[in-house]
């Protein structure tokens, strides 16, 4: 685990659009990675691009700002492993 | 392996059976997992209680799905799962009745239950998972593959016209007939609701993705392409009424495809029966 993630700054969006603050907090999701299968289809279906892969593919809150608890994630998790902090 | 439910934001969680080992057995990525999750949420919203409900399946990838939920569950075998849940609606008329199967389980081996089901109208909610593949065998090709896509059994192919359950089960006398995909999913978990609260059978066909067999040999792509082409390639009723039927072709019409709600249901018009025979036989 000693590899950075390189975050791709132009799908990046300029301006944080939640309207939650998420800098005092959790961060917005809880992912668990137990259950994980590293399907993609967390990171394929967020409309804000939330995630990036980490290098077992499997998602990491890398622009945790853009979050809008849009919950498209987690019901779309097979798996069930991903839950909100704040919802 | 120690399984962590939380209690704070998914609900759905709390009606995971705690001794079930997860992950679960499906492939990285299955709409059975999507579609559980919605049906659970639909229950949890509907309010139901877990004890009075009761979850069958047949034999199939779906069909694993009733292990996993904490409800009373019925694992038949493959292709009974509806007349056993017929049977479990007919001894406790107040119970919830849900059968969750697949193409395979429900068309092929179980189509003239199926069919049986739809005519008599008992107050059944069928949910269809349909992957147009046979998955847990090995990809064999189902009644549901469409003409010319490619299967194990159908390496050149598939010659064969397909089934199209809704019409099927409107044709047999369903009284709710809905199809949705599991991309739509609040559209889904609507669907679903509406089900349960309908008297009546119910049908929900649910539009999934087998990326492992049915994507891999028509060139599909992963769970994410083929999430993004039941998106493009998904159509509402309401407009779907507005096109010809070669704009149609290939595409999902989405949607609640008929209601009708003027039918009698089958566990009313039996215990009627009851009462007026008893009351000859004194």
């Amino acid at each position: 685990m000693t590899e950075t993630n390189q975050i791709d700054e132009s799908r990046s969006r300029s301006k944080p659009q939640s309207k939650y603050d998420y800098s005092k907090g959790p961060l917005p999701l809880e992912i668990n990675l137990e259950w994980c299968k590293a399907c993609g289809l967390c990171i394929t279906l967020c409309p804000k691009q939330v995630f990036e892969t980490d290098r077992n593919a499997k998602p990491v809150q890398a622009r945790p700002e853009n979050c809008t608890q849009c919950t498209i994630c987690w019901v779309h998790c097979p798996d069930f492993a991903i839950t909100s902090n704040y919802k | 392996m120690t399984t962590v439910v939380k209690q704070k934001s998914d609900v759905m969680l709390n009606y995971l059976r705690p001794k079930m080992k997860f992950p679960s057995v499906w492939c990285p990525g299955c709409g059975n997992g999507i579609v559980m999750g919605a049906f659970i949420r639909a229950i949890n919203k509907l309010g139901y209680d877990r004890n009075n409900m009761a979850v069958v399946s047949g034999i199939g990838c779906t069909s694993r799905m009733p292990a996993y939920m904490d409800f009373s569950s019925l694992h038949t075998t493959h292709g009974r799962a509806l007349p056993y849940a017929t049977g479990v609606k007919f001894a406790r008329p107040d119970m919830k009745v849900a059968v969750i199967t697949g193409d395979g389980d429900a068309l092929a081996i179980g189509g003239n239950h199926f069919i049986h089901a739809c005519r008599r109208n008992i107050d059944i909610t069928a949910v269809l998972i349909n992957n147009y593949i046979y998955g847990m065998t090995g990809g064999q090709g189902s009644p549901t593959t469409p003409s010319g896509a490619f299967s194990t059994t159908t390496p050149y192919g598939n010659v064969e016209k397909h089934f199209d359950a809704c019409n099927l089960a409107i044709g047999a006398g369903a009284t709710f007939v809905g199809r949705a995909t599991v991309y739509h999913y609040p559209q889904l978990e609507k669907m679903i609701m509406q089900a349960m609260e309908h008297k009546g059978f119910s049908l929900v066909e649910v539009v999934s993705n087998c990326h492992t067999y049915f994507g891999r040999l028509n060139r599909r792509g992963d769970a994410s392409a083929m999430l993004k082409e039941f998106k493009e390639n998904a159509v509402n009723i309401t407009k779907a009424k507005t096109m010809t039927p070669e704009e149609l072709e290939n595409k999902y019409v989405i949607g609640t495809l008929y209601v009708n709600d003027d039918k009698t249901e089958f566990c009313d018009e039996y215990h009627k029966l009851m009462d007026v025979a008893q009351k000859r036989k004194k």
